[in-house]
Order: C-alpha cells, then structure tokens, then sequence
C-alpha cells in the first residue's frame, strides 16, 4: 500500500505526464478553451489510463519478455490501446449513456493522446510490476487531469484580459503550460517515501 | 484547425480537365514541400505533434536526430497509406494506420539502436512516442487517404521537415543559451562560450585574461533553458514573431 501511494504522488505531482515530460501535449493545448470539456478528457484518460496500463503490463511480461519479441512492443501496445478505447467505448455506451454522454467524442481522440502510450513505454523502461504500474497508471492520469484542468481554468479567465494580439490563444497557451510546468517544479522536494511511512505506521 | 488548413493545401484533381499531364515536380509540388515550413507550420499553427519530442530539445543533436526519424516516418507512412488507400476498409483504418505508423517506428527504433546508441538511450520513448505523434496520423488522416502517392510522400516530406525545424531551433535557442555549447554529443561539437578548464576549450572563453572573452566576463548560463519548460516559451515567442508578421494567422477568439 505504501509503495501504492508513493508511486500514486510520484507520478501525479512530482513527474506530471503534462507538465513534466510534454506528453499528451496535443489534445492538452486544443481541448483547454473550456473547463467543462477539459474536465471530460481529464476523466477519460485517468480511466484509459488506469486500464490499458495493467493489460499492457501483462502482455509484456508473460508474452513479449518471454518469447524474447521485444521488438514488437510497439505494435502490440498501440493495438492494445486502440482497441480498450474501442471496448471501453462500446461498454460505457451500453452501461453508462450519461458518462457516455459526458465523454463524448473524447474517447476515441484518447487512442493517440502520447501520455497512454507514453505511460505505457515508461512503465516497461522503469520495470514497474503489476501494483506498481496501476498506481502509475492512475496516478499518470490524475496528474494530467489536474494539469488540464487547471490550464482551462487559466484559460477562460484570461480570455477577458488585453493580450498582445499575435499571442492570443495558442500562444498564450504555452507560455502559461511553461509557467505552470516551473510552477510544478517546487513540488519536486516532496519525498513521496513519507508517504509510504505514514501508512506503514498506520499498519502497525 | 487541421481541417480548415488542409483545404488549403489539399490539391483536389479538376475534374473538367484530366487528361493534361501533369509534371512530376510542378507548382503544386513545390507548394506541398513549402507550406508546411512556414505559413502551415505543424507546430506553431496547426498545433500537431507537440507533445513527444519537446523533452528532447534541451540539446541540438538529439533534436535532430528525432526531425530525421520523423521525416522518415511520415513521409513512408503518408505514402504506404496512399497506396493502399483504395482497400483500406473505411472503420478500420486507424488501426490500419497504426500498424504501418508503428511498423516504421519500430525501424527506426532499431536502426538506432545499432547505428547511433547514445543518442538512443537520450531519446529513450520519445522515439516510440512517434507513433502518436498527432502530426503523422493527422497529415495520414487529411491528405494521404485522398491522394496519389508521390503527393502524399511530399506532404509527408514537408511536415516531417517543418516540425523538424522547429525542433532544431527550439534546440539551437536552449542549447546555446543553456549550456553554452552546439551540437554536443556528435561528431561535431562545438563549445561556443563559458569558462574555459583543462577539459573543455570554449571559443569565447569567459574565464579569460586577454582577448575577446573578457569583454564576456559577467555571461553566465540561463539555466532556465535547460528545464523543459523553456521549450514552451521558446515556441511561445516563435508563435509571437510568425503571427507579429502575419496578422492573418491571428486567433480571432
């Protein structure tokens, strides 16, 4: 559970998909005019997220790694994914028209948002196991929900103030991801290992 | 964004007149090669393939090294998806795309592998994030599966080389102004300014007695430009200098 949450704080504030690696940065900068639409890609890939993580981490330790066809990854993990979103489309339409309806045409764009396949790569590269990777999988996705969350926010507000012209709109965009990303970058003295202390002394 | 531009730059046959030859490298030609590097940029105006390759920035040869591989990328993949655009069954051509996209990826992948490891192990996912790079399956997605081959791999060429040079000024700009350095890591590296020590020799040496360098004594890096974020304000300041020029690239909302 500890190691849970360590990882969990890790990937959501101190190494943030957005604002720390650039990934997802696409549908980042395009979907964050409004907060209500960014609110529904920020759900949707914190759930996309939260699956195709363990299924790709089960494909690459009992079929890639020992049939040694590495080489492969790429291949079979953008399958992977492009078809959980297909699934994942077809279920929350059949179960859940109202979330269905919230996420919209969100669910499809997913496929090629660079965090899933970018969470998925990482998590081969850093050698996570099965808990670990869903507690990055998760944790991945609510960090870039917050980060867009908050850009749209950001956003709206300063859709009323007297930019330079040549700035509005995208270029503003970046420049506030750039200040936001510094901005996230004095939460890298949190030591997530306290976290993992606190609730082994809770154990006990 | 994507789709307004490609009206632009999507070269629709006149039916009226198909019988004239049309030449292999003309206007049309020229133009799919050229838009992409300025007035369509894929960066700075349809805001595409932002997102896997400005953590590579912080240096020029890694950068470029990625603008090559995805040159290479959309360029076979916008003209393996023309070929085969006629039996390409219509709901499943995202996944069909995929799987070419990721085909030339893993290539890539591998030939760096052999042919450049260092660099490999700096691009580290960035280079299987090429995949999703919005700039490939929206350039497959807008034009290839509309057009004849050699257009298509034209189309791609232009984009693949438009978000390259971006990606290398973006590098030149950090790198310079970061560490003080060009091109390091490659065969040719230069040390522009800095402090000069028994390893590194700097061309405007910062820490010297006599000559040019100290008219350059107070310089010092901007470490700032190191950090990914600066790359967000590098495009930032690129996107205020191409709209300053050209008001009518100027988001009206």
């Amino acid at each position: 559970m500890g190691e849970f949450l360590n990882i969990f704080i890790k990937s959501a504030f101190i190494e943030n998909m957005v604002l720390a690696y650039f990934l997802g940065m696409c549908s980042f900068l395009a979907v964050s005019k409004t907060l209500s639409t960014a609110t529904g890609l920020g759900l949707a890939v914190i759930f996309v997220l939260g699956i195709t993580m363990p299924i790709n981490w089960v494909i690459n330790e009992y079929i890639l790694m020992p049939a040694e066809l590495e080489f492969l990854r790429f291949i079979l993990f953008i399958a992977v994914i492009a078809s959980t979103v297909q699934l994942v489309e077809m279920v929350v339409e059949k179960f859940s028209p109202g979330l269905y309806a919230a996420l919209g045409i969100f669910l499809p764009l997913i496929t090629v948002n660079c965090a899933i396949l970018g969470g998925s790569l990482f998590m081969v590269s850093r050698e996570y196991n099965l808990t670990e990777s869903i507690a990055f999988g998760l944790g991945g996705g609510f960090g870039w929900f917050l980060a867009i969350i908050a850009l749209a926010a950001i956003r709206e507000r300063i859709r009323y103030s007297n930019v330079p012209p040549a700035l509005r709109g995208l270029g503003m965009a970046f420049l506030i991801t750039g200040l936001m990303g510094i901005a996230f970058l004095s939460l890298t003295g949190i030591d997530p290992a306290v976290f993992a202390g606190w609730t082994e002394a809770a154990a006990e | 964004m994507a789709e307004s531009t490609e009206l632009k730059t999507g070269v629709v046959a006149d039916p009226k007149k198909p019988a004239e030859k049309e030449p292999i490298f003309g206007k049309k030609e020229r133009i799919l090669l050229r838009d992409p590097l300025l007035d369509n940029n894929p960066i700075t105006i349809q805001v595409l393939g932002v997102c896997s390759a400005l953590a590579v920035t912080s240096l020029v040869y890694p950068s470029l090294v990625m603008a090559v591989a995805v040159i290479f990328v959309t360029a076979f993949s916008s003209l393996f998806t023309s070929l085969m655009r006629n039996i390409i069954p219509k709901p499943v051509r995202l996944i069909v795309q995929l799987v070419i996209i990721a085909t030339l990826v893993t290539l890539v992948n591998e030939a760096l592998k052999v042919l450049a490891f260092p660099v490999y192990k700096q691009l580290s996912v960035y280079i299987g994030l090429i995949i999703t790079n919005c700039i490939v399956m929206g350039r497959l997605e807008a034009f290839s599966m509309a057009n004849k081959p050699w257009r298509s791999f034209l189309d791609g060429v232009g984009n693949g080389a438009g978000y390259g040079l971006i990606l290398v000024l973006v590098g030149i700009v950090r790198e310079l102004f970061g560490k003080g350095s060009l091109f390091a890591g490659s065969p040719i590296a230069m040390n522009i300014i800095g402090p000069s020590n028994d390893t590194t020799q700097y061309w405007i040496n910062t820490a010297a007695d006599s000559g040019i360098g100290t008219y350059f004594s107070w310089y010092a890096n901007n470490n700032l430009m190191v950090l990914p974020a600066a790359a967000m304000f590098v495009i930032a300041v690129f996107i205020w200098i191409q709209r300053s020029y050209n008001t009518k690239l100027v988001d009206a909302s």
